[in-house]
Parts: C-alpha cells; sequence; structure tokens
C-alpha cells in the first residue's frame, strides 16, 4: 500500500566467506578512524611488545671459531669472497676461515712473532702479511695443491719492524707503517717511496676508499698524521692528549673517519677540519684498540681492552649495543662483515667469535609477511622511542659487574673533575679559565 | 667524397637504431597523425623550449609531453588527465592532525624528518580515502511518500517490503514469564544476550534463530553484558559478578563485586566496569581476573552508565541530575556535568566521542557535545525518555513507556518528529542497536523485539576488528592478537591522542612532581657544613670563619644578581622612555616643516 523507499542492510556471506577450504580467508578492510578507536594507545602498546621482544630475542652470538695457539693479532676480510675471513695470530700463524662451516680451511706459518698487519689483495687472488720478523711477505690465496710447500709469491725483507699494512683499493701498490710510512710497488722490492715527520713509530696505515691516493696514520706522538701518496711530504696530522691506536675509513661519506684512542673514547673527524673532532664517542672504560664501520657507513663497531664490543652510530655519542661474553678477553681487532650482517672480533684467548650486527634479527630468508611484521614493528619502535618505558627497556643492557662498577666509577671521577672545574672558574678571574666542549678538550694542536 | 659517403653511412646507421619496428600495442608514430596537428603540436614545442629555464618550468614540460603520450589510437587525448580527485569532506575523514609548525632553520634534520612525516601522513590519507570511493556496501535507508512521515510506517510494512533475509531480522520472542529483559549484542553483532529480571538468561545466535545456550541463575538479574568476544558473558545478579560462558557454564562468580546494577565492557582495554547500588565504580581486567579499580563515587545508587567509545571514559548519571565522568586511574571525577533538574534517566555517547544525548526525570532530552562540554540542543518529551541507545550511524532511541522512538540527526537539526516509532507489548527495559545491521533490539516486560531501522548500522565491516564473517580460526587469531595490545588502563584519558603529542610541560612543574614524589627537593642547595680539619686548626673559630666565608661568597652571588637585574630594569625604562619621547615628538608629519 505505502510508496515508500527502503533499503535494509543485507549481506551476501558469499561476498565475505571464502568460497572453498584451498582459498585463504577474506578480510574486508574499512579505515574510517571511527571504527578503529585508540589507535595511538594499540601502537603504543605494540611497540612496548615490540621493543620487549626485541631484548628477549636479543641473542647476538653466534659461534667461535677457535685453533689458534696465541692471541688473535689482526684479522682480514676477504674482498670477493663474504664466507672467507683470514686472521693472524701473535705466533706469526695465519689461518683462513670459511665462516659458512665455521672452520679453518687452511694454516700457515707465516712469520716468527707477531703477525702485525694483513691484507687481501682487491682481486682476492691474493693476501700481504707483515710481521715482527721485518718481512713483508705476498700469500696465494689458494691453498697449495698436494705434495707442493706452503711459500710465499715474494717475501720482502725490511730495514725495521712493520707494524701495520693496507693495500690501494685498485692499484697494484700497497702501504705499510713501522717507524715511517712507506708506499711499495708490487713489483718492487724497495718502497717508492717514504713518509717520515718526526715521529718514531706509527700504529696502523689506511688508505681511503674514495679518494683512493690519500691515506691516514696513527702515530706514536698522540698525532693522526694525513697523506697524498702523490707528493713527498705528508699533508697535515692532528696532536691529541692521548695516543690513537687504529683508525677507519667511513666507506660512505670518506672525508669521515674514526679514531679509536687510549683515552677510553672514540673520535670522529672531519679530514678538512681537523682542528675538533666532530664526535665523540664515548663507553669504553678502557683503551679502544680497533674499530671498523659498516659497509653502509652509518655505524662503526669498536674493540676495546675492556673485554667488550661496542657499535656506534656514526653521529652518536653513545653505543647503541656492547657485546661481551665470560670467555672473552681483551678484544684486539675487529671486523664488520662486507654483507652489513655479521661482527668478527679477535681476542686474546686466541679466538674468533662471530656476532650477529642487530642482536635481535632472525638470520635467513624471511617470508614477506615476516618482513613486513618486522619492518612494522621497527617503524613503531623508532615512533615511540622516546617514551621512557620503551627507552628504559630498549636501552637496557646487562654488563658485568666489575664494567658495570667502572663505568659508575668514570662517571663520578669526571663528575668530580667537572665540578673542581666549576669551583676553579668561580673562584679565578672572569675568563682566565675558558669553557672547553668534549670535543675540544682532546685536541692538542694541528699540524699543517 | 670519402668523408661525405661516410657521412651518409653513419646517418642510415643511426636511422636504423632509432626506428624499432612498429607495434599495434605502442603509441601511433607522429607522422601518422594529421599533418596539421603536427605542425601545430611542434610549434607549441618550439614555444616550451624557449620557456624552458628553471626546473619547474623543466617538470611540468616532462608532464605535459607524458600528456601528450597517452593519447589513444585515434588521436584523442585523455579527457581525464591524471589521478582522479578525490573529495574534500573524504579527505577529511581521514586527517587525523593539523599540518606542524616548521622548526626554525637551525634544526634541519628535524624540519627534514618532519616534512617526510608530513608527506607520508599526507600519503596515507590520500590511499585512505581513494580506498573509502571502493567500499562494497551502502547505508540503509528509508523515505516515505510525499508528505507522509516515516514514523507511521509501521514494521510490518517494512518488513513486507524488504528482501526475505532481512525479512527475518524483524521479530518477536514472547517471554512474558521472566521479563522484562535487559538486551546486549556482542561486539561483532552475530549473538544477542538477553537477561530477564527474574533470572532467565538466553544467548542466541538471531540471525539463524538458533539458541545457544539458555538458563536460570535463580536470582534477580539487574545487568548482562557481552565480554570481548562471544564465549563469555558476564551476568549482574542479586548479589555478586558472575561470568559465564557460552554453554551457560558459570566460569567464575565474583565477589569483589556485589550489588551490580549496570555494566560496560571497554573491548580494547579488556576492562569490565560496574556500577553499584553501593555507588562503587569497579574495573575488573578479565583478561587476567583481577580488579583494577575499585571507587567510590559518593553519589549514592548507580544505575545509570554509558561508556565514550572514543576513550573509555565512563558516563555516570545520577539523581541529582549531574552526569560524572570516571576513568580508573582518578579517584576523583573528570568532570561533573549538571545536566537536568531531577534525576538522569539515561546516558548515551556516539561512536565519534562527540556527543553525549542524556535523558532526566524532567522530560528533558539534551544534547551535549563532549569536547567543550557545552549544550547543544535540548528537546522536550512530553512521556520523558528512558533507555536511550546511539546506533553506529548516529540513530537515536529513546524508549517512552512501551513505545520505541528512534531520531535521526539530533545533534545537527532542531527534531520535531521522531524518524522510526514502534509500539511494544509492555514497558521498554532495554534497548541495544546491533552493531553492522539495521537492527535494533528492545527488551522489554514480554520478551525481546527485533526492530528493523534502516540507516542504524555501519554498512561496510572491517575484517581485522569486529567482523561477523570470521570463521573460528580467524576469531582464535583475532583474540591473541588483541590481547597482545590489549591497551593499559593506565593510558585511559579524556584525550586518548595525548600519547602521541610532545610533553611540553614546563620543566618547572615536572620538578614540582618530583619534589612531590620524592618527599624533598633533590635541588635544593645543602647547607654548608665546614670539614672537620686535623692537626689542630680546626679550633670553633675557624669553623666559624670558614662557614662565615662561605655563606658570604653566597650572599655576593645574591647582591651581584640583584644588581644585574636591577641594571637591566633601569636600562629596559630607559629605552621605553626614549621610545616614547621619539613617539611624542613626532606629533604629525607636518610637524618637520615647523620652525
Amino acid at each position: 500500500s505505502h510508496q515508500m523507499k527502503v533499503k535494509v542492510l543485507s549481506r551476501n556471506p558469499d561476498d565475505y566467506v571464502r568460497e572453498t577450504k584451498l582459498d585463504i580467508q577474506r578480510v574486508p578492510r574499512n579505515y574510517d578512524p571511527t571504527l578503529h578507536p585508540f589507535e595511538v594507545s594499540r601502537e603504543y602498546t605494540r611497540a612496548l611488545n615490540a621493543t620487549k621482544l626485541e631484548r628477549v630475542f636479543a641473542k647476538p652470538f653466534l659461534a667461535s671459531l677457535d685453533g689458534h695457539r696465541d692471541g688473535v693479532n689482526c684479522m682480514a676480510k676477504h674482498t670477493k669472497s663474504l664466507s672467507t675471513l683470514l686472521s693472524g695470530s701473535c705466533d706469526g700463524q695465519v689461518k683462513v676461515w670459511n665462516l659458512t662451516k665455521r672452520e679453518c680451511v687452511r694454516t700457515l706459518q707465516a712469520h716468527e712473532g707477531f703477525v702485525r698487519g694483513m691484507v687481501v689483495r682487491s682481486c682476492g687472488t691474493s693476501f700481504f702479511t707483515v710481521g715482527d720478523d721485518k718481512t713483508i711477505k705476498h700469500w696465494k690465496m689458494e691453498a697449495p695443491g698436494y705434495g707442493e710447500e706452503e711459500e710465499p709469491l715474494n717475501t720482502i725483507l725490511g730495514k725495521t719492524v712493520f707494524t701495520g699494512l693496507d693495500h690501494h683499493q685498485k692499484d697494484a701498490v700497497f702501504a705499510t707503517c713501522g717507524q715511517q710510512v712507506d708506499i711499495w710497488d708490487e713489483r718492487r722490492s724497495s718502497p717508492i717511496r717514504s713518509f717520515t715527520w718526526g715521529v718514531d713509530s706509527f700504529s696502523a696505515v689506511r688508505f681511503n676508499p674514495v679518494e683512493t691516493e690519500l691515506l691516514a696514520s696513527c702515530a706514536s706522538d698522540r698525532s693522526i698524521v694525513l697523506y697524498d701518496m702523490r707528493e713527498s711530504a705528508p699533508l697535515k696530522k692532528v696532536i691529541m692528549t692521548m695516543r690513537s691506536n687504529t683508525l677507519c675509513w667511513n666507506p660512505m661519506e670518506a672525508y669521515y673517519f674514526t679514531c679509536s684512542n687510549e683515552d677510553y673514547n672514540l673520535y670522529t673527524y672531519d679530514m678538512r677540519y681537523l682542528d675538533q673532532p666532530v664526535t665523540v664517542h664515548m663507553d669504553h672504560v678502557s683503551a679502544v684498540l680497533d674499530v671498523d664501520y659498516s659497509p653502509t657507513g652509518k655505524e662503526f663497531v669498536s674493540a676495546s681492552f675492556d673485554k667488550t664490543i661496542r657499535i656506534f652510530p656514526k653521529d652518536g655519542g653513545h653505543s647503541r649495543e656492547v657485546y661481551h661474553t665470560k670467555r672473552m678477553q681483551h678484544v684486539i681487532c675487529i671486523k664488520w662483515s662486507a654483507d652489513n650482517k655479521y661482527i668478527l672480533s679477535g681476542s686474546d684467548e686466541m679466538n674468533i667469535r662471530l656476532w650477529k650486527a642487530n642482536a635481535a634479527e632472525k638470520l635467513g630468508v624471511l617470508a614477506p609477511r615476516e618482513r613486513q611484521a618486522t619492518n612494522y614493528s621497527q617503524k613503531l619502535k623508532e615512533k615511540f622511542q622516546h617514551h621512557p618505558q620503551i627507552r628504559r627497556i630498549a636501552h637496557h643492557r646487562h654488563l658485568p659487574k666489575s664494567l658495570y662498577h667502572q663505568t659508575k666509577e668514570l662517571r663520578v671521577m669526571k663528575e668530580a673533575r667537572r665540578k673542581k672545574e666549576r669551583n676553579v672558574r668561580k673562584h679565578s678571574r672572569p675568563g682566565s679559565v675558558p669553557l672547553l666542549s668534549e670535543k675540544e678538550k682532546h685536541v692538542v694542536t694541528v699540524v699543517k | 667524397m670519402a668523408s661525405l659517403g661516410g657521412e651518409a653511412l653513419t646517418v642510415t646507421h643511426v636511422e636504423k637504431k632509432k626506428k624499432p619496428p612498429a607495434r599495434y600495442w605502442e603509441d601511433p608514430p607522429q607522422q601518422a597523425g594529421n599533418g596539421d596537428n603536427n605542425r601545430g603540436t611542434d610549434g607549441e614545442q618550439a614555444g616550451r623550449q624557449t620557456e624552458q629555464q628553471t626546473p619547474k618550468a623543466k617538470k611540468r614540460k616532462e608532464n605535459e609531453d607524458r600528456g601528450d603520450g597517452n593519447k589513444f589510437l585515434s588521436g584523442k587525448a585523455d579527457r581525464f588527465p591524471g589521478p582522479a580527485p578525490i573529495p574534500e569532506d573524504r579527505l577529511q575523514k581521514f586527517k587525523r592532525k593539523e599540518k606542524m609548525k616548521k622548526p626554525r632553520r637551525q634544526h634541519y634534520k628535524l624540519k627534514d624528518m618532519i616534512a617526510r612525516s608530513e608527506e607520508n601522513s599526507e600519503m596515507s590519507q590520500i590511499q585512505a580515502a581513494r580506498l573509502d570511493l571502493l567500499l562494497p556496501e551502502d547505508a540503509g535507508f528509508l523515505e516515505g511518500d510525499e508528505g507522509e512521515d516515516t514514523c507511521t510506517i509501521s514494521q510490518e510494512d517494512i518488513a513486507e517490503s524488504v528482501d526475505i533475509t532481512s525479512k527475518t531480522k524483524y521479530f518477536d520472542l514472547k517471554l512474558s514469564q521472566f521479563g522484562p529483559y535487559r538486551v546486549d549484542y556482542s561486539q561483532t553483532g552475530r549473538q544477542v544476550l538477553l537477561g530477564g529480571r527474574r533470572g532467565h538468561i538466553a544467548c542466541i545466535d538471531w540471525q539463524s534463530k538458533q539458541l545457544t545456550c539458555e538458563i536460570n541463575v535463580m536470582e534477580s538479574v539487574n545487568d548482562v553484558k557481552w565480554l570481548h568476544s562471544e564465549a563469555m558473558y558476564a551476568v549482574a545478579q542479586k548479589k555478586w559478578l558472575h561470568i559465564y560462558d557460552s554453554n551457560g557454564i558459570e566460569l567464575h562468580c565474583i565477589r569483589k563485586f556485589n550489588d551490580v546494577l549496570r555494566m560496560q565492557f571497554l573491548p580494547y582495554h579488556f576492562l569490565l566496569a560496574t556500577a553499584s547500588a553501593t555507588s562503587f565504580l569497579q574495573y575488573l581486567d578479565v583478561s587476567v581476573g583481577k580488579e583494577v579499580a575499585a571507587i567510590c563515587t559518593k553519589t549514592g545508587r548507580l544505575d545509570v552508565m554509558c561508556q565514550n567509545p572514543q576513550n573509555a571514559v565512563i558516563h555516570l548519571g545520577h539523581a541529582n541530575g549531574t552526569v560524572t565522568l570516571w576513568t580508573p586511574n582518578q579517584k576523583e571525577a573528570l568532570v561533573k556535568m549538571l545536566c537536568h533538574h531531577g534525576a538522569v534517566r539515561s546516558v548515551a555517547v556516539d561512536k565519534t566521542g562527540t556527543y553525549m544525548v542524556t535523558s532526566g526525570m524532567d522530560k528533558k532530552l539534551k544534547v551535549f557535545d563532549i569536547r567543550t562540554f557545552k549544550p547543544l540542543k535540548s528537546y522536550f518529551l512530553p512521556a520523558g525518555a528512558s533507555c536511550l541507545s546511539l546506533s553506529q550511524r548516529g540513530l537515536l532511541s529513546a524508549a517512552t513507556g512501551d513505545i520505541v522512538q528512534v531520531y535521526r540527526d539530533v545533534w545537527s537539526t532542531p527534531v520535531t518528529k521522531p524518524y522510526m516509532a514502534h509500539r511494544v507489548q509492555k514497558t521498554v527495559w532495554g534497548t541495544h542497536f546491533c552493531p553492522f545491521e539495521d537492527v535494533l533490539g528492545v527488551g522489554h516486560g514480554d520478551g525481546f523485539t527485533s526492530m528493523l531501522i534502516p540507516g542504524a548500522g555501519e554498512p561496510n565491516i572491517d575484517g581485522l576488528d569486529a567482523n561477523p564473517f570470521r570463521s573460528a580460526k580467524q576469531r582464535q587469531e583475532w583474540e591473541v592478537k588483541a590481547l597482545l595490545e590489549k591497551v593499559q588502563p593506565e593510558l585511559i584519558s579524556l584525550n586518548p591522542t595525548e600519547l602521541g603529542m610532545v610533553d611540553r610541560a614546563a620543566s618547572e612543574i615536572k620538578h614540582q612532581d618530583r619534589v612531590k614524589a620524592l618527599g624533598f627537593d633533590p635541588l635544593a642547595k645543602v647547607k654548608f657544613v665546614p670539614k672537620y680539619k686535623k692537626k689542630g686548626r680546626s679550633s670553633s673559630g675557624n669553623i666559624e670563619k670558614r662557614k662565615r666565608q662561605v655563606g658570604h661568597e653566597d650572599q655576593r652571588d645574591d647582591i651581584r644578581k640583584t644588581a644585574e637585574d636591577r641594571v637591566k630594569i633601569e636600562k629596559e625604562r630607559r629605552q621605553k622612555e626614549k621610545k616614547e619621547a621619539v613617539l611624542s615628538s613626532q606629533k604629525s608629519a607636518l610637524d618637520r616643516f615647523r620652525k
């Protein structure tokens, strides 16, 4: 009788339910915000859960490679193969490791005394070692065939002990350091160039990965010296309050380098402005012995005499991660693998350890949904990282007791020093005790 | 000659390389078009090349070129180039925040971060709005004849003119023995729970009309409520609060909750809020079975209650005409509003958390904006209204005696007539709109009536939230996920987005809080205690001297500061005077011509 118009919601279940058991379930979506209340609180809860799970799954230690009969003194990444690692120990032995199988594939007695430096040639077919026996040896990467003797391709006898070694990115040129920095042509038995600047020894030398003719070295007179291979004299140097042990160039922004210092800190410098470091990285409680950048150039890892490894963001003053185990002693050398996933550390107690670069990362191939979920939770963690509860959980690290107390002690000492300085300033003529920032404190002078 | 020949060769070679064989699916070559047209475009391009100076112009030009490339085989250009426009109201629907103020220049990192995040949120807003256009279902509606009121259309007529499935959604259950009944639909709207005053409890899959369970608790029942899924429900009985499962088996008797009159379930917090005759508002965490908060409201019997679905704040109506807002975190009411002269009979809050509708013994129906706590509309209903409830799309049902009236747009336009009305057998005791359906469940003295209210329910469901069509497996997965992201009761506050905002509380306020929490001021200056020096140098006179020395020093600091302040104030005053003098001296623009 009525001429009305009416429509009532009437859904056909076939549009909402899967047709057969083999299909996946249908999930209609409606993103209307009023249908999804509390989105911030729910995201926060998800972020909190993700942070907690990250700490639960943070198991960074993967494997220990044992076999050396003395402390591991240096390591070298293979330039072409991800799964190969070379290590040299304090008894002159060099071992080649297969990381996927986690076993030693080759052992050779390279030197008498320490193996001081090691580097793989850019083509990956051979490598160089230097040792305490004043020799530079050039080895084939392939193991000798059956019945063949283990012999170097070439041996160069130097006049003094060599302490470090690095190879040019492309050319057949390498650099050594000892009492001076020498540039060698692979085909010659004497250096093509030698640099000295009034110091008696150098501890490390590194080629710049981008400006390939540039190199930097750490000297025992607390300085870091920059050289250009094409010039006869060094470029400039910065003298710091304490000695730097090693340095590493940032592979992506190669005008930055980071040096590991005896004063427990690491310093990132801009090559162009050496008068003060760009960032001071603090957290170690003993001398920092080695440093290596991740291939992305976003982070670097440092090895310290305090028996820990720390990972720092390239522009962060404090570490994001600390690795330690009960058995690991002073960590002498450290490498970040070329696939950005692993960290290798060689330590005093003859072991090489394999760590994950991201402690909570799941290894292996991820299913697409798994990857998506990981990315999502990563973004959430990032979004809520400054909330106090989440920050507390994310930043908490268990430290060995001694380390914990040492950290605390250092903090107290630092505070006391600051207080004293404040008092001195208060009782001095205004301006006579200038305020120095942490960056300015550690640089003595720049010499050109 | 040889060089010429060589040139010719190279030319042919290049041409060969430049011309791949023509394919029908590719764009037609330029020569195929009209000669005149071709010349025209050439001219245009030449013109453009002269224009091409700035990178912006270059980009624009590229875009235009691409537009030219999108030509059909016939040579016509695309009449709707670029992405389809999105209606402004759709965009508004998904807007979450205002644009941020740009930080100062030196915060370049922050600036970059903000710009990127804003770009992302804008993109997500656009994407959501686009997807909104593709939603499959439309809302229901009811339009009468010309001059005919929709409220005169009877349920029977509607049921006659709709499809068979919808027709079955209008039904009556005659349960005269144990009434009157309270009604509650589950989150998905699949199940209805009926609680008779005289102890009868029934769960019904109301669409298939299958009875899931039916029990009699042999005790008076005040209220019934589904918990997070269809597997459990809570019953407020004469003395205690009981929890049953979908088979009617009693799972818990919670003796901490006594004399409960009304209940609300907060699904994202897994909290069951109960209001009791002893004026207690209690919160039960149903995921762990613990009482989260018990608040003595000191306002007498609490039998009017509702929740704000956007911020999980509980609204209580009182006999003195006030409505109070509560969270489990605070022993006092967040807000106290005087809404009516005389007792409040019923309260309801809409889905968006913007409007609150109240009815009182003064026979008035009022609408408040609960963002500003201001009254918007006030209606006079001769018989008064009880049992208010709001549907997902904002229809308001109000019961007056045995008549259920449904109103539309109570907050936007002044309403004179109800949208629909229906008389049930006896006094209405409870009403509840079924989520995602155009159905209103009415519990009354003579049983239960399921009414058809076109346009009440949300037409488009979200499969990851409350999905009426979910399988057992999907339900299990949803339950695990929901429990994992259970929002903690501490996060309930009036503004649910507060958590995502920057805390700009002044450091002073923070410090005051800290002092309050610690019981002492950690930054307070400790009074100087001179150290006891050994070897006889610490005579009482010396100690006194040292004390005085330090005291003098502090005093000197203070004096220096006040002196500096004084100088500063003096300087400012002088500058001000100077300015004023300058201003007073310039009386008019022509003064300078005077001598």
